[in-house]
């Protein structure tokens, strides 16, 4: 199936070299992050209708997509799709003459492969994508230009037909500490090829210890020259696809994630040899809103006009502008502030707000409609709108979603996030990185934690209604007026919450860190052996690769299974030479193995059967083989199988040179006698023995005398056959 | 210059057998009829390297080595022969020989290369960061030195199986990580603090170590002392010092106060900033910045040089390399040689004795001394001093060490004949290796052979 779609669309492409050029460019929009690292602010509304600097995420993003010349945008919704369709109708975006933008409603999928699966069931029946598209989500804020990348995508696509996607990386040099990039998001490894920037290796790092080793496979290195290793990009989620995208979501109905399966995928695949390669921006801006991290991140970058043209002061979306003063103070031009209120660098306050006296502002973001009171602090929160805060409170590094309410002297702690309309009450002191909502924290958690929002958007306004009441009623874990439940951290994520939250790092972590590093070096230094990698290496390819003698081993005592319970359940020779068979192939062993391993556990079950004296065991071997010689005689019809048994019950006998040892002679005579064993085979084996050291040969001069005999007797058939033919 | 240089000349090497002998250690093996150490000791003059230590394995070795040093260049160069033990490794024979190093940096050379590349650049590199180890890496040749060729045809890839593999930072002047290929066996591991901390690392497999290498003298003992289990330098010493780099055991700093006083900070400081200007970094290196952001550590620096593509580097490590070094020395790069080439391109001495209708051709030399009879033909060969050669032979591609016998109508092609040795007449040797006083017997046809007493 996958061959079908890729021949069809070799072809095409090859036809319609011309009609691509002239092709709309077009883009779909994943107004969904298909992830939970926003919540609890977002199960009342989707991340990207988030205002970040006062102008809702996807504002940035649809308008950064009609900079850069896309005609068409596929905004394709799932979680509080309707809220989003309302704003987008509100919105001018869907009368603006440059940039049609369609919706796509999808409530099932609860993931990017889904959403893009969905696009492409979609597309089958309407044809909308039409080429190379553009694949970003609804959080990102950039201002690169998108019309060379794609030109260089479509010349590279038209030499390379494997050359399905570029993706979009920026430098952003993670801390060697804390082992994140300034985004919040994990230490990203790739590998590249330098000259033609093919993506060569992906690894997303969740673990914060730096004793571990980036692998790259061998055949990387043969087959490149030269690799380079980054750890200090960025990976912006932008990227140029070309139709068979689709179509590879399409065929692997596994692939989630765009980045930990689809790309991971494709790279690792080497059958269809789709190639990924990479793009690296230097001067222009991208970034995406993955946390809260990222978002106060982006947000200063927005402030310090990093994201021009999208920037306060400029109107790109049907944003009302604001005055931009000293220091990088943007105001809005009806803001009321109070004489005595110090607003710092770098804060933005939008209309309608009143600052009281006394106030200090200092690298924040007030939204529209705000009334704080006096002597009130705060510093690096993010305040949207309509929020009111009464007198004397402090808020450092929070964030306070529209309709809070702050009553006087409460304090927010950094990492801080008050989710819609929750009441902290008077003198209450939110402890650090507690998040906040009206709504209860979902007792079960997704297991899974790619997924969004379990609850559809009207589920959630009755519960808000429901709970207004319950509020009331029950006394608010914000102090005796408030209202709001503090979530709490879910195990093990407790570490990691100072990681994404908005509040800068904390000294002490950083001095844990740095102390954790310590450990770790010393762990390693005692790990790694002297002679380095290379040791180490080879350890784990060991225990990696199936040894085959593990193998072997295996096998055997599958086989003595199943001759045990063969001889136990009296099963049928037929059926055990079925079952031995099967084994045989799952194991992948030779017939020489089976002989090998069903005489080994014929012997033992002889061994194992109770008895006093080397005669009755000798009985037991006896009845068993002659109960069982078919089963045997199924794997030793040639003489190197049988040569195979006799090593087999020599190498037995050399393990318990007391029961079994005295016997071998007189078993090697009956295997002969029961027609087991041909002569020839006992006589090779007895010419490959005679070369052996001598403390090998042990049971050879044991069984000198058969031997002698059996080539007397051979001679003498000889001889037979000579008198026989003088006869005729 | 404070440099003391180290040549690991080795000794009777066993992967050369027949080439070498009791007579011939694998430091005096004629590369267009001169000892191959002597284009070493050439190269380390021309930098202006004179102060030298070769270590010879095993006392026989060492006298045979140290006779022809005496004899060839005890005038121009100080140069002292050390003798250790057999097969204990290059680290062994620096520990070996540790009491007699006592300059600051030691410069380490491989007795068997044959190169144009300057050490000296190696050493002002290993100076200008400095570094605790410098190592000099060239271009990969194009036909692997050792047996590649053999089993080239078994490859499926066709590649030559990667050498080493090395990591470099984004300008090329530290080395990160090092690996030999050929045991690699899947994958290749990278340590993920030194890439956080270098932020981009090129893993390159057309670079191979050219087993030149500057040390600091102290840390080079410390590390000798401290790790007994060290054998080799490129696979256990060089490996270990890059690993540790950014977490550096070896106390380089405090046994070195007296010496240059960069034990302080401040002292410290002003180094850093003399070690930027001279390398014309606008940034500090990333051991810097990693040093700075965690004032309980230390750091050190392994650096490279990287030789231009252009210079020749070869190592006489093989029979095979053997044949390549001397066909390259009197073929493409004739400059290393140190003769002068005739208008056709080749040297025959004016004492060798041409017989009629026998021709010389390009790419050929022809010892002092040599007798060649009539209507012989010699191609791209040498041929030592003293040979004396039949009527009717032809040699092609091949090395005919001193004092060889080579019957009428014998036929050579890419094979060595050690010296004293004879061909009796109409020998045919091809591919073969004939060890020093062996006689091959007359008329005798033979392909790919080996002959030696056991």
């Amino acid at each position: 199936m996958g061959a079908q779609k890729k021949g069809g669309g070799g072809a095409r492409v090859s036809e319609d070299a011309e009609e691509q050029s002239r092709q709309r460019l077009q883009a779909i929009l994943l107004a969904d992050s298909f992830a939970t690292k926003f919540r609890p602010v977002t199960l009342e509304r989707p991340k990207v209708l988030l205002p970040i600097v006062n102008v809702p995420m996807i504002d940035y993003t649809l308008a950064w997509l009609e900079y850069a010349g896309i005609e068409e945008v596929f905004v394709f919704c799932c979680a509080h799709s309707t809220q989003i369709i309302e704003y987008l109708e509100k919105s001018e975006w869907y009368s603006h003459p440059n940039l049609v933008v369609r919706t796509i409603e999808s409530h099932k999928s609860i993931s990017a492969g889904d959403a893009l699966r969905y696009m492409y069931e979609q597309q089958t029946e309407t044809s909308q994508i039409q080429g190379d598209f553009v694949l970003v989500s609804g959080d990102t804020v950039s201002n690169m230009p998108l019309a060379d990348l794609i030109q260089e995508h479509r010349d590279r696509k038209k030499k390379d037909e494997k050359a399905i996607m570029t993706m979009v990386i920026k430098q952003s040099k993670s801390s060697s500490l804390t082992h994140q990039s300034r985004l919040g998001t994990d230490q990203l490894f790739i590998a590249v090829d330098p000259l033609t920037k093919q993506l060569l290796h992906y690894e997303e790092d969740k673990i914060d210890h730096p004793s571990g080793s980036v692998c790259l496979d061998k055949s990387l290195l043969e087959s490149n020259p030269s690799v380079l290793v980054c750890n200090d990009m960025q990976d912006c989620y932008i990227d140029i696809c070309s139709p068979e995208v689709l179509s590879l979501f399409e065929d692997n109905f596994d692939y989630q994630h765009l980045r930990r399966h689809f790309v991971k995928g494709v790279l690792v695949d080497d059958i269809m040899g789709y190639k990924i390669f990479t793009h690296e921006i230097h001067s222009s801006y991208a970034a995406r809103i993955d946390n809260f991290r990222s978002y106060d991140t982006v947000s200063k970058d927005i402030i310090q006009r990093w994201t021009y043209p999208y920037v306060p002061d400029i109107n790109f979306s049907g944003n009302r502008p604001l005055r931009l003063g000293r220091q990088g103070i943007y105001r809005a031009c009806d803001a009321v502030l109070s004489r005595s209120a110090d607003v710092g660098a770098s804060s933005v306050i939008g209309y309608g707000t009143k600052i009281g006296d006394g106030d200090k502002i200092l690298n924040s973001v007030i939204g529209n409609g705000c009334c704080i009171g006096s002597n009130v602090v705060i510093e690096g929160s993010y305040i949207w709108n309509n929020v009111t805060i009464e007198d004397g409170c402090e808020i450092r590094n929070a964030i306070v979603c529209d309709g809070v309410k702050i009553r006087a002297g409460a304090v927010l702690q950094p990492g801080v996030v008050l989710s819609f309309n929750v009441v902290v009450g008077r003198d209450f002191v939110v402890p650090a990185y507690s998040k906040v909502s009206l709504l209860q924290q979902p007792t079960t958690e997704d297991s899974d934690d790619e997924l969004e929002y379990a609850d559809s958007s009207s589920a959630t306004a009755d519960q808000l209604s429901g709970l207004n009441l319950q509020m009331e009623s029950k006394a608010s874990e914000l102090g005796p007026d408030g209202a709001g439940y503090i979530w709490e951290v879910c195990e093990g994520a407790h570490d990691e919450e100072w990681k994404h939250s908005v509040a800068p790092i904390p000294e002490d972590k950083l001095a844990e860190i740095t102390q954790a590093i310590d450990d770790d070096d010393t762990d390693d230094e005692s790990v790694v052996p002297t002679s380095g990698e290379l040791k180490s290496d080879a350890d784990s390819i060991n225990t990696d690769m199936n040894d085959p003698n593990d193998d072997y081993d295996y096998f055997e005592k599958e086989v003595e299974g199943t001759v045990l319970r063969a001889v136990e359940e009296n099963i049928k020779v037929d059926l055990v030479t079925l079952e031995i068979n099967g084994l045989r192939l799952s194991y992948n062993m030779e017939s020489a193995d089976c002989a090998g391993a069903t005489f080994y556990s014929m012997m033992k079950l002889a061994v194992d059967t109770p008895h006093n004296s080397a005669s009755e065991l000798y009985k037991n071997a006896a009845s068993i083989i002659t109960k069982w010689k078919e089963l045997l005689g199924f794997y030793v019809k040639k003489i190197d199988e049988q040569i195979e048994v006799i090593m087999k019950f020599e190498e037995m006998c050399q393990e318990s040179p007391k029961e079994l040892g005295p016997l071998f002679t007189q078993i090697l005579h009956l295997l002969y006698d029961k027609d087991v064993l041909q002569e020839d085979a006992i006589l090779r084996w007895a010419e490959e023995k005679a070369g052996a050291d001598e403390a090998d040969k042990v049971y050879l001069k044991q069984c000198d005398t058969f031997i002698q005999w059996l080539k007397e007797a051979s001679e003498e058939e000889d001889e037979d056959d000579e008198d026989e033919e003088e006869d005729d | 210059m404070d440099f003391q240089v180290v040549i690991l000349a080795g000794g009777f090497s066993s992967n050369l057998v027949p080439l070498v002998s009791k007579e011939v250690p694998k430091a005096l093996l004629p590369v267009a009829n001169r000892p191959v150490l002597s284009y070493v000791l050439d190269l380390l003059e021309s930098n202006n390297l004179k102060d030298l230590i070769v270590v010879v394995e095993g006392e026989d070795a060492a006298l045979k080595v140290g006779g022809w040093i005496s004899s060839a260049c005890v005038d121009r160069l100080h140069v002292e022969v050390a003798a250790v033990a057999e097969n204990i490794g290059t680290a062994g024979a620096l520990r070996a020989i540790a009491h007699h190093l006592t300059a600051k940096d030691i410069l380490i050379v491989s007795g068997d290369i044959v190169s144009d590349i300057p050490p000296g650049a190696v050493a002002a590199t290993h100076r200008r960061h400095d570094a605790v180890v410098t190592v000099m890496l060239c271009a990969q040749p194009v036909s692997g030195p050792s047996e590649s060729g053999g089993s080239s045809g078994k490859d499926k890839t066709k590649k030559p199986a990667c050498e080493d593999i090395v990591g470099l930072d984004s300008w090329k002047q530290f080395l990160l990580y090092i690996a030999k290929g050929t045991e690699i066996k899947k994958d290749t591991r990278v340590n993920k603090s030194i890439l956080c901390a270098a932020g981009k690392m090129e893993l390159r497999s057309d670079l191979m170590d050219s087993h030149i290498y500057a040390f600091k003298r102290s840390v080079l003992q410390e590390v000798l002392d401290q790790k007994p289990a060290f054998r080799s330098l490129k696979q256990d010493v060089l490996p270990y010092l890059v690993r540790t780099q950014l977490r550096s055991d070896v106390s380089s700093d405090q046994n070195n106060v007296e010496e240059n006083g960069n034990g302080k900070d401040n002292m410290q400081n002003n180094e850093v900033v003399l070690s930027q200007i001279l390398s014309n970094a606008s940034l500090p290196s990333f051991h810097q910045v990693y040093e700075s952001g965690l004032d309980s550590r230390k750091t050190h620096k392994c650096c490279v040089y990287i030789a231009d593509e252009s210079k020749i580097f070869v190592r006489l490590n093989s029979i095979q390399a053997f044949m390549d070094v001397n066909r390259d020395v009197i073929g493409d790069a004739n400059h290393l040689s140190g003769y002068s080439f005739s208008a056709h391109h080749n040297i025959v001495h004016p004492s060798a004795e041409l017989g009629s209708k026998t021709t010389v051709g390009p790419h050929c030399m022809l010892g002092e001394g040599s007798q060649v009879g009539d209507k012989c033909s010699v191609k791209r060969s040498v041929i030592g001093r003293h040979c004396r050669i039949g009527s009717n032979v032809k040699i092609v591609n091949s090395v005919v060490m001193d004092h060889a016998t080579i019957g009428d109508g014998c036929s050579i092609q890419g094979s060595v004949i050690c010296s004293n040795a004879q061909l009796q007449e109409r020998a045919t040797l091809r591919d073969c290796q004939v060890e020093a006083g062996y006689i091959v017997c007359a008329g005798g046809e033979h392909k790919g052979e080996t002959f030696a007493r056991r």
